[in-house]
């Protein structure tokens, strides 16, 4: 009944986007504006359709439906329900079924907010995110269906992969990321939606795409900070990115996005860099694509391996659609797309934001190429090649230096042009900054260049930033006599983007300052131990094994080792990092434990024992300054936030 | 609306993607050819970065490997990493198997699969040396040469430069000195057993 349930709905949804479709165009084209408005309906009844669709599927996962394919896949009734819920997005088609959702959700809300705008750039709009939502559609009916008839019902199910029933974090970080990620359709097709309306001449689409971007943009920065977290707190290697496939496909939206952010300010003021805001956005949307492509299709191997099956080729002809559509667009439309404006002068505004334009998509370009490599090697020589994290460190990490210093220059510049006397009254504090840091780390005993420079240039960026509050909170002060707090709130609630944007530059200086601390400070070592014994880790902090224990749970079995921290001799806290081995697996999940302070993490995991419980080996990662990365990730989310904001409404 | 300009663009970028993408479709990336047992070993010629302890295993760091040098001999290439928990495991027997066969003229190289030669030395220190060489394999050549699944794994090359056998995961002292006893005693005549595959990881039992 459920089964029937879900599926039917899926199915009408399926229909009705295709006859939305066509009353959109056939409204638009012989302008009738009724078959527009109803074009709008099906858009709102797509996603209740969608929401009956989840919540069949939820009710069929947690009154275990084994009848149903896809709760047969991931359902098991000794799981506890809170991550039966959530095993939802856990495997492929739970995954997209989740992912239409979404879908449909930002298509509603996009067409409710803006039904009243006039000229045919809504319309059109929703014809490119009705199409979206078919083709999610066409996959939950075909190669995606979660739905199919198991016959004869089995008792019990495997439960959700080990790895993604380990961590409250996994409740997290997959819709944050579906968030991000399918949030990146409604730019693109706001550009779809003017180019053929066209409204792309106007800046008005501009401003309505940066909002929608920007908010897309902050799920997708949690996302990534989430999925970093997880890996760090279950994985058990101690790191938080290995530029994996999964983690490259998350990351290069991410950085288009990021530029378009900064370039969409530069065709606000200036009406340049119109051709390429709109090329930023369609590629933003056809990583996002692709992205979801290489992992769902097995063409580039990955740790995140789904099932694959013919859904590789759905999106194959998908990518190919968008990708021929959208170049078609820009490039027959591109004579309308030319700059108003030109370059004053090298030391402005317009300059930092072409360079930091510039490093961002030489960095997607890095990691699109690094990610897509090895796939060309064997299409024009034939052979297998792996691209690791050496390469990716080494070509990413100038380009991240870079990327710093630009966001110190940035703010501190004005538009336009600027005059000698203003650089040298604008640099010489952050300057004198980094260089302390830099002579500070020298006799510290740091010699390296890239991690020396990225601390320099986080602190230079740092003092820019706040600089920034600093002199927009005295100027109040000067003319309206306010306390500071009062200043602070007033200068920021009448410059949103403006602050919001210093604040995001924070968090991701705050983000590059952890990540260089914890990588060229780390420090790891391990033993084996007998309860009772102690380990020295590093300087007075020593770790002893006080017991191991074992314990039986429905879903799994779990052994753990309760070690107590001691610094100087005295105990400081207490960690049990375990191995869990569930039924359905027969290789053990790790589950390190972690103890955080501002100044790092210790990390211990637990990586063998005897059986006997007689001894232990332990491996204790020291992890500086890995907390902040965290820290910093909530900060540029905070700051997208504030930038996003509506302003009130004014009365014109 | 310049259609000109838009089926170039579409023939100059969208085409060539789309073909690439549509080539990725039919290919495995999982699938990498291994050469089985049985068949000639991959040669190949790599850079010493750790020398090894054992004196008569020991290589100059910089000196250059040649796998078709060593013909006659056994030699046995494991393949590892700093990053690689059940090398750990394997680690000792290892270096122990190496100092007892290397007057009969076996030779032991450890190929660094994906880390760097630093983290290499490192971790060698941190496990109190190793007997013989480590060999750099910069972006995996000889790696994949070899149908490297992960790490651990280890190949027996017999006196003709034949793989008598690979081992998947850490290596057991009992089969691989058994083995080396068969290669030696029998000369030249290559063999390949069929000896369980060795488990990386603890066995649910274990806990209980």
């Amino acid at each position: 009944m459920i089964r029937i349930l879900g599926l039917a709905a899926v199915w009408v949804a399926l229909g009705m986007s295709v006859a939305g479709i066509i009353a959109a165009i056939w409204g638009l084209t012989r302008q009738r504006a009724p078959l527009v408005a109803s074009a709008f309906q099906t858009v709102y009844v797509n996603f209740a359709l969608l929401t009956i669709a989840v919540v069949a599927m939820v009710y069929a996962l947690v009154t275990h439906d084994f009848s149903i394919g896809y709760v047969a896949q991931v359902g098991s009734r000794n799981t506890p329900t809170f991550y039966t819920v959530i095993s939802l997005w856990g495997a492929l088609e739970g995954s997209i079924l989740f992912w239409g959702w979404v879908m449909a959700m930002y298509s509603a809300v996009v067409v409710w907010t803006n039904r009243h705008r006039e000229g045919g750039l809504v319309p059109w709009a929703s014809v490119a995110l009705l199409t979206i939502c078919l083709f999610f559609y066409i996959l939950l009916v075909g190669p995606a269906n979660p739905w199919h008839l198991v016959f004869p019902t089995p008792a019990d199910g495997p439960g959700p992969n080990p790895l993604l029933q380990n961590h409250i974090l996994m409740a997290i970080h997959p819709p944050l990321l579906y968030l991000g990620y399918v949030g990146m359709a409604v730019p693109f097709a706001f550009a779809v939606g003017a180019l053929l309306a066209g409204e792309i001449h106007s800046d008005d689409w501009i401003k309505l795409t940066r909002r929608w971007t920007l908010s897309a943009w902050a799920f997708l920065s949690l996302a990534i900070i989430a999925g970093m977290w997880w890996s760090y707190e279950v994985l058990g290697w101690g790191g938080y990115w290995a530029w994996d496939p999964v983690e490259n496909a998350s990351f290069m939206p991410w950085l288009t996005a990021t530029a378009f952010l900064h370039s969409a300010m530069v065709q606000e003021r200036r009406g340049m860099l119109k051709l390429w805001n709109v090329n930023l956005i369609v590629s933003t949307f056809l990583l996002t694509i692709l992205g979801t492509f290489l992992t769902r299709s097995g063409i580039v191997s990955s740790v995140h391996a789904f099932t694959t099956g013919t859904i590789g080729y759905y999106f194959l002809a998908f990518i190919a659609l968008a990708l021929v559509v959208s170049l078609v667009l820009v490039a027959g439309n591109s004579e309308g797309l030319r700059s108003e404006g030109h370059l004053d002068a090298a030391a402005s505004r317009e300059t930092v934001f072409l360079f930091n334009n510039l490093f961002l998509t030489g960095f997607t370009f890095v990691v699109v190429l690094g990610t897509l490599f090895p796939l060309v090697a064997e299409a024009f020589k034939g052979v297998k090649v792996t691209v690791g994290a050496p390469f990716f460190n080494k070509m990413t990490i100038p380009i991240c230096v870079a990327l710093l210093f630009l966001m110190g220059v940035g703010p501190s510049l004005p538009w336009k042009a600027t005059s000698r006397e203003h650089l040298r009254k604008m640099f010489i504090l952050p300057a004198a900054v980094a260089i302390g840091i830099v002579v500070l780390a020298l006799v510290l005993g740091m010699r390296d260049v890239y991690g020396m420079l990225a601390f320099a240039f986080a602190g230079f960026a740092i003092v820019c930033n706040t600089r920034e509050y600093v002199i927009g909170v005295q100027a109040r002060r000067r003319a309206h006599g306010e306390m500071i707090p009062v200043a602070f709130v007033r200068l920021v609630a009448a410059n949103r983007r403006r602050y919001g944007g210093y604040l995001a530059h924070m968090g991701i200086i705050t983000v590059a300052a952890a990540i260089t601390a914890s990588s060229s400070f780390r420090f790891e070592r391990e033993a084996t131990l007998k309860p009772g014994q102690s380990m020295p880790v590093k300087g007075d902090l020593s770790v002893r094994l006080k017991t191991m224990w074992g314990k039986d749970e429905p879903q799994r079995e779990v052994v753990g080792a309760d070690v107590e921290i001691l610094r100087g001799g005295k105990v400081v806290g207490l960690l049990d990092p375990r191995m869990n081995f569930y039924r359905s697996q027969d290789q053990p999940v790790p589950t390190p434990a972690v103890r955080s302070r501002p100044t790092g993490d210790v990390y211990i995991n637990l990586m063998a024992y005897t059986p006997d419980g007689q001894s232990a080996t332990l491996r204790v990662i020291i992890e500086p300054f890995v907390p902040w990365i965290w820290f910093g990730g909530l900060v540029v989310a905070l700051g997208a936030v504030v930038s996003a904001w509506p302003a009130r409404r004014r009365t014109v | 609306m310049n259609w000109k300009r838009a089926i170039v663009t579409v023939a100059g970028v969208g085409i060539p993607v789309i073909a690439l993408l549509s080539y990725g479709m039919t290919r495995d990336p999982r699938s990498i050819p291994s050469p089985l047992p049985g068949r000639a070993a991959p040669v190949f010629t790599r850079a010493v970065f750790a020398p090894g302890e054992d004196p008569t295993l020991r290589r100059a760091v910089g000196d250059s490997i040649r796998l078709a040098d060593h013909n006659g001999q056994v030699v046995v290439v494991n393949f590892w990493a700093s990053w690689c928990l059940a090398c750990r495991d394997e680690h000792e027997t290892l270096s122990m198997i190496a100092r007892r066969y290397a007057d009969q003229g076996v030779r032991f190289y450890g190929l660094l699969y994906n880390d760097e030669p630093r983290n290499g030395i490192k971790w060698i220190a941190q496990m109190g040396g190793q007997a013989y060489p480590a060999l750099e394999d910069p972006s995996a050549r000889t790696a994949i040469d070899y149908g490297l699944y992960g790490v651990p794994e280890t190949f027996v090359v017999d006196q003709r430069g034949i793989v008598a056998h690979k081992y998947l995961g850490p290596v057991r002292p009992g089969e691989l000195s058994q083995l080396l006893d068969s290669l030696l005693l029998a000369g030249a005549r290559s063999t390949t057993t069929d000896a369980p595959v060795t488990r990386a990881l603890p066995s649910p039992d274990s806990a209980r």
